[in-house]
Order: C-alpha cells, then sequence, then structure tokens
C-alpha cells in the first residue's frame, strides 16, 4: 500500500506492494469470504464511509464486484459512468474527480483507459484511490483475486507453475499477474506469439515461450487471457482460427493431458477461441470461484484502505 | 544607449582558443569597438562581467513559438522574452503554427512580430509541403526571398511520410539553396506511441515508440539527401542508432548536419517511472545507453548543434492522462544551465565545445552571416553577446520562466550556469538575469 503525504492508502499497482502486503490481504480477503456466505452479507466495518466508482472504460464484473464488496462493509457507494457524466462534456479527468471528491468521499475506485491515471489521480485528490484497471498498466484487485483462488485450489503459491497465455502485451491482468505471481515466489511462463509479447517482458521477471503444448506438461496452474478481435486488424497474429489452433485450450489438448493444470480466466470468456466450449463448462467452477473471490478480495482491499488501525 | 556599453571584466570565448583572460568589450553604435583591458567606460552604460564568460549570443535552430493560432501556450513576445533571459540572440521556429508557416506572408508575419519585440531574432523555418500535409510542396523560393529570408525547411512534428514528395522537396531544396531539416519518423512504427519502447514501456503499460522507428526515417532521409545533393540537417536525434547512422553519413561525405535536444542528453526513460506528463514528447526519451551514445557522439563531432525544441503547452494540456497529454518540454530558459551542468561540468566536453553547439555551429549550417550575426566577439563584429556566470547555482523554477509556459521536466533542479546579460544589435535587453525593461507579461 502506498501512503501519500495527507495518510491516504492507495492501491494503485501490485509491483508497489510487499509480499507481505499480498499474503496479509488474502489472509484477510479469507475472513471477508464467509461474510458471503451468511445469510445477512453485511458487517458494519466502513459504516459511514462513502466510496466512489469512478468507471470510466466499460466494466461489468469489476464495477459490480467492487459495488458489492463496499455494500458488503456498509459504506455508502456512488456509481459513476463516463457515458452519462461530465467528461462526456469535455471536463477534465482532473476537475471531475476533485468535484466529485469535494462532496466528502473517502475513497475513489478507479478504472481507466489510460495507464497512470489512477497515480495521477493521487495528487488531485484528497482520498483514497483503487486501482481497478489501468490501461495496460496493472489491475491488482484482480491479481490478488488470482492469487486467492489459485492458493484456495492448490493451498499454496510459493514454487507454483503459472502460465499465462494470450494477448501479454496488452494485458494488465498479465502486469498484475506477474508482478504479484513473482512476489510471493511462484514462477510465470508466458504463452504467446512474439508479436502479442511486449518489449523486454523477461526483465519482469517471466520466461517465454511459443508452445502452449511445453506450458501445458509444465504448469500447476493454465492462465487463460481473453484474446481481441481487433488484434487481428493489428496485425498481431492472422485469425481467431489460427489463434485457436496454435495457442486454444482445444478439447484435443486437454484431453490429452493426464495431470490436468488448474484452468483460469480473468473473464469474460470467448469459448471456441482461447478456450473450447467443452473444456469452459468442465473448468468452470473455478473460473465462478474467482469471481466469488473477487468480491472478498475487494472487501480486504477497501477494508485495510479505510478501516481499522490505520485510520 | 546612445552613450554605448561596457561589458566589463569577463573573460571572452572564442572558437577555437577558449577562454580568454579577463576584457573589456565596448560597445557602440550596435558593433563591438573596442576588445581590451582597461577600457575607460566614459558616459557608457556598465554591465559587470566580472566571474562571467562573453560569448557570442546562442542561436536555437528549433523552437515553437506558437504564434500565429496557438497564443495561449506561447506568442512571439512571450517566447522573445524567454529566449532573450536564456541567452539567445537568434531563434529560429517551426512552421507548425495555425496558419502553418508555409507561405511568405505567415512567414514575414512572425519575422515582423519579431522585429517589433526586438529582444533577439526571430527566423522562421518554412513548411516543406502546403500545411504540413506531406502532400503537395510549399512555396521554399518565395518564402526563401521575402523578408523573413526563409533558410530552413521542417515538416516538423511529422515526417514528410511519403518518400517520393521528399526526394523532390530536396531537389528542389537544393536548387533554392535551402537547407531541409528532418523529423524523421516511421509513424507506421510509432501510432500511437507514447514513450520509448523497451522495459519501461512494458512496466508501465504505455504503447511504445521503438528507436527503429526514428532511424528508418534518419537513414531514409540520408540515403535521399546522397541522392539529391541537397543539405539535410536531422531534428532532434534521440537514439544511438541514428547517431551511427550520422557518423557514417558524414564520413561518406554526405551534407548532414545533425541536432540534440538538452532533454535527450539530460534525462532517461526511467524518468517516466511517476507518469509525468512533463516527460513526453517527441521523438521520446530514450535509454540510458542512447543518452550514452548521444554524448559520445557531442564529443567526437556526430552532433553539431544543441538545440531545445522548445514547445510550450497549456497546463490543461498536461494535467491530463498520460496518453491524452501533449507531447514536448520548454527549454529556452534552461539550456544553458544543462549544457554547463551535464556537459561541461561532467567533463563531456569543453565549455567552448560545448558552447559553439549553441553559436558557431548553427550560424554555420543557418548561414547567419547574412543576418548579421557573427560568431565571434572581435571589434567590428555586430554585438549580439552573452555573458553568463559558470559557477552561479541555481534552481529551476518554472513559475518564474518568462514562457508562457511551464511544461518543464528540470522544476527544482539545482543547476549551475546563469545567463546574466545578454546584448542583442548592441542594446542590453537583459541584465542582472533579467529583461531590462521589467519582466512582467502585460495584461498579467
Amino acid at each position: 500500500m502506498v501512503v501519500d503525504a495527507n495518510s491516504h492508502r492507495h492501491l494503485l499497482s501490485i509491483a508497489e506492494l510487499r509480499r507481505e502486503d499480498i499474503l496479509g490481504l488474502l489472509d484477510s480477503a479469507r475472513s471477508f469470504a464467509e461474510v458471503s456466505t451468511r445469510p445477512v452479507k453485511k458487517v458494519p466495518a466502513l459504516r459511514g464511509r462513502t466510496i466512489v466508482n469512478l468507471f470510466l472504460e466499460p466494466s461489468t464484473r469489476t464495477r459490480m464486484s467492487f459495488e458489492l464488496a463496499a455494500k458488503r462493509l456498509s459504506a455508502d457507494v456512488m456509481n459513476f459512468s463516463s457515458s452519462t457524466s461530465s467528461l462526456s462534456k469535455g471536463e477534465s479527468l482532473k476537475d471531475t474527480a476533485k468535484t466529485i471528491v469535494a462532496m466528502g468521499v473517502d475513497a475513489v475506485v478507479i478504472r481507466h483507459s489510460s495507464a497512470g491515471a489512477p497515480l495521477m489521480l493521487t495528487g488531485w485528490v484528497d482520498c483514497s484511490v483503487v486501482n481497478a484497471g489501468d490501461g495496460m498498466h496493472e489491475h491488482p484487485t484482480q491479481a490478488l483475486l488470482d492469487l486467492f483462488t489459485m492458493r484456495e485450489e492448490l493451498g499454496r503459491l510459493e514454487g507454483l507453475k503459472v502460465a499465462i497465455v494470450g494477448d501479454i502485451d496488452h494485458s494488465r491482468v498479465a502486469r498484475s499477474n506477474i508482478n504479484a505471481l513473482n512476489k510471493v515466489g511462484a514462477e510465470v511462463l508466458l504463452v504467446a506469439p512474439r508479436s502479442l509479447l511486449p518489449e523486454k517482458i523477461e526483465s519482469m521477471g517471466a520466461r517465454t515461450t511459443g508452445s502452449i503444448d511445453e506450458a501445458l506438461e509444465w504448469c500447476d496452474v493454465l492462465y487463460l487471457l481473453r484474446i481481441q478481435m481487433e488484434r487481428v486488424d493489428e496485425s498481431r497474429f492472422p485469425s481467431l482460427r489460427e489463434y485457436t489452433l496454435q495457442y486454444g485450450l482445444t478439447q484435443t489438448r486437454w484431453s490429452r493431458l493426464k495431470r490436468k493444470p488448474l484452468v483460469m480466466h480473468p473473464g469474460p470468456m470467448n469459448r471456441g477461441v482461447e478456450i473450447a466450449s467443452g473444456v469452459a463448462d468442465e473448468v468452470e467452477t473455478v473460473i465462478t470461484g474467482q469471481v466469488a473471490a473477487g468480491v472478498a478480495v475487494r472487501m480486504a482491499v477497501l477494508y485495510d484502505l479505510l478501516g481499522g488501525s490505520h485510520g | 544607449m546612445g552613450n554605448g556599453l561596457l561589458v566589463k571584466g569577463g573573460r571572452v570565448l572564442t572558437f577555437p582558443g577558449g577562454l580568454g583572460g579577463e576584457t573589456d568589450v565596448l560597445v557602440e553604435g550596435g558593433l563591438i569597438t573596442r576588445v581590451g583591458t582597461g577600457i575607460s567606460p566614459g558616459l557608457a552604460e556598465v554591465a559587470d562581467a566580472s566571474g562571467c564568460v562573453v560569448a557570442p549570443g546562442f542561436i536555437e535552430m528549433h523552437a515553437h513559438l506558437r504564434e500565429p493560432g496557438m497564443e495561449y501556450k506561447e506568442d512571439v513576445a512571450s517566447g522573445s522574452r524567454a529566449a532573450a533571459c536564456g541567452g539567445y540572440s537568434a531563434v529560429f521556429c517551426m512552421p507548425n503554427t495555425d496558419p502553418a508557416i508555409d507561405n511568405a506572408s505567415v512567414a514575414e508575419y512572425v519575422f515582423d512580430r519579431g522585429v517589433d519585440e526586438g529582444l533577439c531574432m526571430v527566423l522562421p523555418h518554412g513548411a516543406i509541403t502546403r500545411g504540413l500535409c506531406g502532400e503537395t510542396l510549399a512555396p521554399m523560393g518565395e518564402m526563401g526571398t521575402c523578408r523573413a529570408g526563409v533558410r530552413g525547411f521542417s515538416d516538423d512534428g511529422n515526417p514528410v511520410s511519403d518518400s517520393e514528395i521528399m526526394r523532390r522537396a530536396m531537389e528542389y531544396a537544393r536548387t533554392m539553396g535551402a537547407l531541409v531539416i528532418s523529423h524523421s519518423e516511421e509513424k507506421s512504427l510509432s501510432a500511437g506511441g507514447q514513450m520509448n519502447e523497451g522495459y519501461y514501456s512494458t512496466v508501465l503499460g504505455l504503447r511504445g515508440i521503438p528507436p527503429e522507428s526514428e532511424q528508418i526515417g534518419v537513414f531514409r532521409d540520408i540515403c535521399l539527401a546522397e541522392k539529391t545533393g541537397a543539405r539535410l540537417h536531422l531534428a532532434h536525434v534521440s537514439t544511438a542508432g541514428s547517431v551511427d547512422l550520422v557518423r557514417a553519413a558524414k564520413k561518406r561525405g554526405i551534407p548532414v548536419t545533425c541536432e540534440v535536444t538538452t532533454h535527450h542528453f539530460c534525462l532517461d526513460d526511467t524518468g517516466l517511472m511517476s507518469y509525468d506528463t512533463n516527460m513526453k514528447m517527441n521523438p521520446p526519451l530514450r535509454s540510458s545507453r542512447d543518452v550514452e551514445a548521444l554524448l559520445e557522439g557531442l564529443v567526437d563531432g556526430t552532433i553539431d548543434v544543441i538545440a531545445t525544441d522548445h514547445a510550450p503547452h497549456a497546463p490543461h494540456e498536461k494535467e491530463t492522462e498520460f496518453d491524452q497529454a501533449e507531447f514536448g518540454v520548454v527549454g529556452l530558459e534552461t539550456c544553458l544551465a544543462l549544457v554547463v551542468t551535464r556537459l561541461v561540468d561532467a567533463g563531456v566536453l569543453s565549455l567552448e565545445d560545448a558552447v559553439a553547439r549553441l553559436t558557431a555551429a548553427p550560424a554555420r549550417i543557418m548561414d547567419m552571416e547574412r543576418w548579421g550575426y557573427q560568431a565571434a566577439v572581435r571589434e567590428g563584429a555586430p554585438a549580439n553577446l552573452v555573458v553568463f556566470n559558470p559557477d552561479t547555482e541555481w534552481i529551476v523554477d518554472p513559475r518564474a520562466f518568462k514562457s508562457r509556459a511551464r511544461n518543464t521536466p528540470y522544476g527544482g533542479w539545482q543547476v549551475r550556469g546563469k545567463v546574466m546579460h545578454t546584448v542583442f544589435k548592441g542594446r542590453l535587453v537583459v541584465k542582472d538575469g533579467d529583461l531590462s525593461g521589467g519582466s512582467a507579461e502585460p495584461g498579467e
């Protein structure tokens, strides 16, 4: 957690977290997960606190997840989306954010298409800031919920072999996971054609391979990224068909594996592209488990920033 | 002013020759009339130059003064004030204004605005193509013979993407005796780019601008210069590969020169880690390896000129999301200090070699004698002088800039080397580090 000059705590990236921070949040998330199983899914931890979801990029699951997390902690939540807002009238992010925070807000959860926007926001507003995904930079709560799921499913993180498959270049999820997995002592293998890997990605702490079959033999966790049609127009790969043939988790690949890895996906899935529909059905419980973990992890994050002993 | 000016007790810098002993320089009627010791001021105004270097006024080969059309960022008046305080006698301004400087009327307008201000020469570069659209040639001949005497042509901000048009532009420029200034960039490789491509762009999740995008442009224009025989000047080279290409071209005798900006040798792409939009420019800050290569290029003479690519922007154009922020930084008022601090004090270049990149070299490339500028402090020469103290330490305070803009990456930097006086056409336009006529911007 980053603490600014005004003692506001922020979650901007996994890169800024220490191993203990990550493990602490995962432990805390575990106790919050229990809240969601109760008939009355609410604790008074953040009663009287106000959280704004400033989502300036389309998002369903992350926004709903943050909203539920805040509500289960009894915080008041306001949702803000770009299409219906002053931003569409040409107001700057700085002015928009200052205006909202002037109403008395304790935390802003921001999703933005521009990398670095959450960090900039911390310089402009007098409250905590949570990064809910910024451009191709980071999506820290996604990585936390992914680690939470891995630990729940496999019982450990240290020494875990995680293969991340797909469009690494455009993926904030990949960047956050590479950072997080490195910090907790897991190994990362990136699986993609070179045209979907950013420059010097190996220096972030990951090996790379062009072969999903190599990765499948090696990994404990197979993490599939959503592949987008527009990358074909950018000449990143020839066609979705070719992508599926080369990098898809096809039924054939899945069936011939003796030792099946844990299959994860940040959603939304493209069935028939990065994952065959039958395989998706088979591994669905893990992927919906990730979604459930998302609420618990975000409760832990919001509680860490706004509640407890930090003030 | 009618009684002349005595610049007293400074050390004159000559190229070649270096620093002389303590000397007085007497200026009368716009000319240097005496250089010697113990000159009595008589009725002349005295500018104290003790502890200072007296050099020919600087020449900026690459600035954006934003007039006409974007006066909210900067105009010829504010840009001239910034230039005078930075020690400049002449500023070449780029034609990417609105309307563009692509015809004699606009060129003369900008030139005349500079004359009105009277703080330094404001000399427009003309566009290579009409409206900077890269499609049809702008009237280089007419711009060259008009009052503004345009000699350098550039579509700076953008490359001339079509190689056939660039070829014809060079051929035509050669006939007109003009210089083609290339903003070298292969746009298909840099589209959407925000910073240098490499480890830091990957970590930050910002779209990269690969060095190859610049180098392909540099190589193409060197090929075309060789073919056409046109004089080519490469603006803001920023990569090790570009330096190598220029070095090889010069070895082959191709008439090519190039410039480096202060920010490209003072900063590298690690500076982007805080998403500081004042570190965003095009070409982008490169890797530390590239910075080393640029310094080598300065040392061995591959790089002829130090420019600033002074690119003023309004605060709201920088206080925004990184990928929405404008490219560019201001530089006129910090150049000397950075040259002294990062090149001279750091032992990269001698003072003489460093200052020559701001005076003698651009004067040669832009044929400044036609404007009554000589890169020498000697009797009979027009009095365009800068007097700076290479030992004065100061802290860069963007609020104190004479430029209308504040977009500098150097705010708070402790630097050495300060312009004390600037003499333009015999007049002391900057005295004791401030404009002689008062510094307040009208209406502010």
